[in-house]
């Protein structure tokens, strides 16, 4: 381990600060688990707040439209998702805290959003929803609501390990001009602060979340995207495999943590 | 002022061109665009405006705010007003600004006595570090006031 | 997103003479007016939602004007004193003149 001492930081325009302590000194019930934080630990109990009534949780609007389109009959096949599924309170109940999963070829990882998708193209004969459409957004929300507080549990051996292997492979490599690699910030600095930003561990239990900062619903893959633009790297799109893995990897970080779809986040 | 920083694996370089990218000052420059400029003078008047030139008493009115703000985007306000809400005695209206916004008004609050109570929550949006006031107009045509700093964090790396 | 959705929470039931909470969130992007497209450099023009109101059976009992700077979704909070049985309607009107409405059953005992 190296200690620095670093004036120019400051100058620089950047500091990382001492420990803000609010991960540490509370009860966090079930939102610490082991030496896992969820995001949550690191919000103001303003945004907590926020969260914790789902009236006022504005995230809840997306849930609701995706709701009814649960039930509503699209495309050729003239089915829905309740066509298949019935009642997703039932059919959907844990399914999220499994995700990522091999795809049915055993080709390629699949995340909630692309299951959707795949069952709007495959089983409905529908076209595929937008990334980041309200649609896409709202309806991997819901899914994943079904699971509230049960505890992620994604499988990473077998078949899945290699998928598993490239995920970490990403967390730890550098990249972009600033050559910082997920580690650095969320793993090495967790609880200190990057300029005026609390550093977390990055935890994705919560996604899709209502950022306060992007004023809407996002997915994880757009949190994806924004920190590899902070640290001046090439985003990847939103569906990469490179992007799935590493949601994979990032789960298996957070095995145990609760569901906490849809969350509220700075 | 020199800070002292421990850190386990990034490289001293590595800092500094973090720290040089600028890239968190661009990211803290497009949150809020152009509610850069500030004017504590506009809501002054838009204070006097509201009450008619009276410069009205502080007291009765509370403010529920964070003291820091974690993001300008979306700030909690609730405001209260302890009146029994009668046709005798009640609170018209309730107007939240804040000094440092662009354009101080935020929002306008028009009870009656079917209310019940003077007392009512929104969220807003606040350009920076800056007083949030609110004003209140009863229906004997006294104002009452209340003022409250918030800290507002910009200039984050939150992707 | 594209279309507007707006939700309430009152109480079904509450006591003649009781004061209760109302809680209103609409989608809405609140655009301020003073944002840039970041491509084309151009002003974005301001599209909000000005103002809101509720009526209880037909009588405005809390109105609220708003300004850009209200967060986007807006969320309103406030109280009503029950009277009798009957309807709450919600309004809210944007910067085109577009209304959004939704209603809510409320029965006083």
């Amino acid at each position: 381990m190296r200690k620095l001492y670093i004036a120019s930081l400051l100058i620089g325009g950047m500091a990382l600060g001492s420990t803000a302590s609010q991960a540490e000194d509370k009860d966090w019930g079930a939102y610490k688990v082991g030496d896992k934080l969820s995001g949550y630990t690191y919000a103001t109990k303003e945004t907590r707040a926020i969260q914790d009534d789902d009236f006022e949780n504005p995230a809840q609007i997306w849930v609701d439209q995706a709701e009814g389109n649960w039930s509503s009959v699209e495309g050729e096949a003239g089915k829905s998702c309740e066509s298949c599924h019935n009642a997703a309170s039932d059919s959907m109940k844990g399914v999220a805290t499994r995700y990522p999963v091999l795809n049915k070829n055993k080709a390629a990882m699949v995340n909630v959003e692309q299951q959707i998708n795949f069952c709007r193209t495959s089983q409905m004969k529908a076209k595929a929803w937008k990334w980041e459409s309200a649609e896409l957004l709202g309806m991997t929300a819901f899914v994943k609501l079904q699971s509230r507080g049960m505890p992620v549990n994604v499988k990473i051996d077998g078949p899945v390990t290699p998928y598993y292997e490239k995920g970490k492979a990403f967390y730890y490599e550098r990249r972009g001009q600033l050559d910082m690699a997920c580690k650095h910030c969320h793993e090495d600095n967790p609880g200190k602060y990057a300029r005026a930003n609390l550093l977390s561990q990055g935890q994705s239990n919560g996604f899709p979340t209502y950022r306060l900062k992007w004023q809407k619903i996002g997915s994880l893959h757009r949190r994806f995207r924004g920190c590899n633009k902070n640290i001046r790297a090439q985003p990847f799109a939103y569906g990469a495999p490179e992007y799935v893995n590493l949601e994979l990897y990032l789960n298996s970080r957070g095995q145990g943590l609760p569901v906490e779809t849809p969350s509220v986040r700075n | 002022m020199v800070q002292r920083i421990e850190m386990s694996s990034v490289s001293r370089r590595d800092i500094l061109k973090f720290a040089g990218a600028g890239a968190c000052t661009a990211l803290a420059t497009s949150l809020l665009p152009g509610l850069a400029m500030a004017d504590a003078k506009l809501a002054a008047e838009s204070i006097k405006k509201i009450t008619g030139g009276k410069t009205p008493t502080m007291g009765k009115v509370t403010l529920e705010l964070p003291q820091i703000a974690e993001n300008g985007n979306t700030v909690p306000v609730g405001v209260d007003v302890d009146s029994p809400m009668t046709d005798a005695d009640y609170v018209k209206t309730i107007h939240i600004l804040a000094d440092g916004n662009p354009l101080p008004e935020v929002a306008v609050f028009k009870f009656s006595p079917a209310s019940g109570k003077a007392k009512a929550a929104t969220r807003m949006r606040l350009a920076k570090t800056q007083n949030v006031i609110a004003v209140a107009e009863m229906g004997d045509g006294s104002v009452f006031m209340a003022k409250t700093e918030v800290k507002v964090t910009i200039g984050g790396c939150g992707g | 997103m594209a279309k507007v959705k707006a939700r309430v929470k009152s109480p079904k039931s509450v006591k003649k003479g009781e004061v209760f909470q109302v809680k209103t969130l609409i989608s809405h992007k609140m655009e301020s007016g003073r944002r840039k497209n970041k491509k084309t450099g151009e002003n974005i023009p301001r599209m909000i939602i000005n103002s809101f109101a509720c009526n209880y059976n037909g009588k405005e009992v809390f109105a609220s004007d708003w300004h850009p700077a209200v967060s986007a979704n807006p969320y309103m909070a406030f109280h009503v004193r029950a009277v009798d049985s009957g309807t709450l309607d919600f309004m809210w009107k944007d910067d085109s003149g577009k209304e959004y409405k939704k209603s809510a059953k409320i029965a006083v005992t």
